[in-house]
């Protein structure tokens, strides 16, 4: 009784994880820039992990395997969020914004130098590479073209 | 139940590698990496519950803290250009110049 119970929340947190985990993964394909795609990143660290992990400890058991398990979802409940921030303010300080930003309300903060919206697609990055004049954002479309 | 998850989280990897593969940007990529690793942990206790041996768990509980170091070492490289001594470059947190000498 008990462990056909234990098998059933486990298989119901397999698969509401792996709708996560195929929701994520989707996303990150079809989303259409870096700040979207983190959404779909962050459901898979937190989502999909969190409730995979969580059908395993089902499936472990009360032993020391559940106790490593539990070490896991510690760890990545920690690392993720701040990998994903990580990600985030690096791509920010680079001088990406969201593409459809019309105006660019965070514009003095970090690149001082690049008032004017900068676009993430590439069309339009390479539209706007005559006007962009800053050395950081030259080699950024440099980067991107190599 | 283990091998159909296995099958799932190898499904989103594979998804993941195309995002790895053809990400516009380097943060893009960074972003599809962090989360393959995750992937990673994933199938790597999954395989160790497959094969009826749990002891991979420890491996599972690594690659977390290895997947989390190297993605904050590939920003830091790409923003400094350098890993070892970015203690000088620390003030041009703001405006990062990689062409620009330490001051």
């Amino acid at each position: 009784m008990m462990v056909v119970v234990v098998d059933i929340l486990s298989w119901a947190s397999f698969i509401v994880g792996g709708f996560f985990l195929f929701v994520g993964s989707l996303g990150m394909v079809r989303l259409v820039d870096f700040w979207a795609r983190l959404h779909a990143a962050s459901i898979i660290d937190s989502a999909g992990v969190g409730l995979i992990l969580l059908g395993m400890m089902l499936q472990g058991g009360l032993s020391l395997v559940t106790a490593k398990l539990a070490l896991i979802v510690l760890f990545l409940f920690i690392t993720g969020p701040t990998a994903s921030h990580a990600v985030a303010n690096a791509a920010f300080m680079s001088g990406s914004r969201p593409h459809d930003m019309v105006e660019d309300v965070t514009a003095e903060t970090p690149p001082k130098k690049t008032p004017s919206k900068s676009k993430k697609t590439k069309t339009a990055s390479a539209a706007k590479a005559p006007k962009a004049a800053t050395a950081a954002k030259s080699s950024k479309t440099t980067r991107k073209k190599s | 139940m283990f091998s159909f998850i296995s099958i799932l989280i190898f499904l989103c990897m594979a998804v993941l590698m195309v995002r790895l593969f053809a990400g516009p940007t380097l943060y893009d990529r960074v972003l599809a990496l962090n989360t393959f690793g995750s992937c990673t942990v994933l199938l790597i206790g999954t395989v160790g519950f497959l094969a009826g041996r749990p002891d991979f768990l420890d491996i599972a509980l690594l690659y977390a803290l290895i997947n989390f170091v190297g993605t904050i070492a590939v920003l830091k490289f790409f923003r400094y250009r350098r890993l070892g001594d970015a203690a000088e470059g620390a003030e041009s947190i703001m405006a990062p110049e990689p062409e620009e000498p330490a001051k």
